[in-house]
């Protein structure tokens, strides 16, 4: 069924069809209407779950914690500061292998306080072991939802799906609604390893030393190194599985196809533009508009940003002249942090293309058509020297 | 890449003394009872055991002469604050270097 809809609602809905059994979050804005909808689907019965109101992000992250431990299937959503004052949970997550969903409603973090949309938010969350899957219109956002779900439970890892706030979160789109018993034979029930059960006590995450110890049994059990090893390793697999996730996702639903990056007129271009989120779609219009010009233009859409796509974007990026890399967030003191990562993926390549690097949208700030066109002919015409540094678009003092 | 195992690397383990290491290393201060002095050891009655009750770590033993595990005794120092017949003395670990402990 096609619906017209917010990206929330579409962000609802995916997590109601993924049967999530206990939501636990905390409003803020842009968020906030995904919270009330997925609260109006259990008061209503829609939805058979355990809403559980909070007084703040960091206990709503902790209720999840605990009831993934349980063995429920735990969801949450946050944006912005309220994704920083539960930053210790969200490494907690990871490190604890808590197949936890959350949605990220893409804003600004303060000071100065903002509630408009731009990247900073989950992208200061990058290194917390936490899979980012990054959306760019509402199809993408409760597709995305349900597969990860199935990502998280498969890995054992948890799952950010990051939506720009208001550009997507409060704007109207069709999308379709994926058939109820259709997720249900694509996401089965979570089944953990282990659930906490009074029955059979175990230690979870307890003091982990330095070095490896024996257990109560005698075996050697792992430390900490081990312990996060195993998680970079696994991060790393999961390029792997959501390849085959997105395959199944395809088979039953009819979409999918670039689990790892949606390239559009990437295949003759000399030049690519490379972002996350809505932006990659705001682009499109732009590289039509150079390609009349003669400009081959073309822009690729990074759907997972951890772990990095580094060889499936290689493979769309290797043949081209330029890379444009467009970003909402910085790492301050030194550049974009995709940049550097574009860059860092490209390294091996022998003739490798150029690398740019705009900023832009911070804030909320307009991003304007027209200064994308600037921007991104004047990379592809004027220089083609190295510019090493970050350059802004929109800047107006 | 991998083995489909994935998560099967983490800190789970079954309870029990010792899951947590021989936390007995990190000791630098010994707790050491005065058996004279020591209420149920003095008595001969099953009264007191403060010691047992405070040790955050358990190694106390709720019995006639309590006992402490010093494979896992920490050291902290508790027993000794709230022992209410100054039983128990704290001495530095290094005293005991010569006992082949
Ligand atoms: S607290 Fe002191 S007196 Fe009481 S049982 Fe322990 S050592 Fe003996
Ligand atoms: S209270 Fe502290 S010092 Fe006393 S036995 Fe327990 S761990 Fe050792």
């Amino acid at each position: 069924m096609h619906i017209i809809e917010t990206g929330n609602v579409a962000a609802a809905t995916g997590v109601k069809l993924a049967r999530a059994q206990v939501v636990a979050a905390y409003p803020i804005t842009p968020q906030t209407p995904l919270t009330e909808k997925l609260s109006e689907f259990v008061e209503s019965g829609k939805m058979e779950a355990q809403y559980i109101p909070v007084e703040s992000e960091h206990s709503a992250l902790s209720v999840c914690i605990a009831a993934a431990s349980t063995g429920a299937r735990a969801f949450t959503a946050t944006s912005s500061n309220g994704l920083l004052y539960m930053s210790e949970q969200v490494h907690w997550a990871a490190g604890a292998r808590l197949p936890i969903v959350m949605c990220v409603a893409n804003r600004a973090v303060g000071a100065p306080w903002n509630i408009w949309n731009d990247q900073q938010d989950s992208i200061s969350q990058r290194d917390a072991g936490w899979i980012q899957m990054y959306a760019s219109d509402h199809q993408h956002i409760i597709d995305k939802v349900i597969q990860a779900f199935y990502l998280a439970e498969k890995m054992k890892i948890p799952v950010m799906v990051c939506y720009d706030g208001y550009l997507l979160s409060h704007t109207y789109m069709p999308f379709e609604i994926p058939d109820e018993a259709m997720v249900d034979s694509f996401l089965p029930p979570f089944s953990p390893d282990y659930a906490l059960d009074p029955g059979d006590p175990q230690n979870l995450n307890t003091v982990t030393l330095p070095d490896v110890r024996e257990n109560i049994h005698g075996d050697l059990a792992p430390g900490y190194m081990e312990i996060r090893r195993s998680l970079h390793e696994d991060m790393r697999c999961a390029i792997v599985e959501l390849g085959e996730i997105d395959k199944k996702y395809y088979e039953i639903f009819g979409r999918g196809g670039s689990p790892y990056v949606e390239a559009y007129k990437c295949d003759d271009a000399s030049f690519i533009a490379v972002c996350l989120g809505s932006l990659s779609y705001h682009l499109r219009d732009v590289v039509d508009a150079l390609r009349v010009e003669g400009i081959k233009m073309g822009v690729s859409g990074i759907q997972i940003y951890r772990p990095f796509p580094d060889q499936a974007l290689v493979d769309v990026l290797k043949s081209a002249k330029g890379v444009i890399v467009l970003e909402k967030a910085i790492s301050y003191g030194n550049q974009g942090a995709l940049f550097a990562d574009v860059k860092a993926a490209l390294y091996p390549v022998k003739e490798r293309p150029f690398v740019h690097n705009y900023i832009l949208g911070l804030g909320g700030r307009e991003i304007k058509t027209i200064d994308l066109y600037n921007a991104l002919k004047d990379s592809c015409t004027a220089s083609e020297a190295k510019v090493d540094t970050p350059r802004w678009i929109g800047l107006k003092l | 890449m991998g083995n489909g195992k994935y998560g099967s690397v983490k800190s789970h383990s079954d309870p029990g003394p010792g899951d947590g290491g021989k936390t007995g290393l990190w000791r630098v201060l010994r707790p050491v009872i005065d058996l004279e002095k020591c209420i149920p050891a003095k008595t001969d009655k099953m009264a007191c055991f403060n010691c047992w009750v405070y040790c955050p770590d358990g190694v106390i033993t709720k019995t006639i002469q309590p006992v402490i595990d010093y494979e896992y005794c920490k050291g902290c120092g508790i027993c000794a604050e709230e022992c209410p017949a100054k039983a128990i003395t704290m001495i530095e670990e290094s005293d005991f270097k010569n006992e082949g402990e």
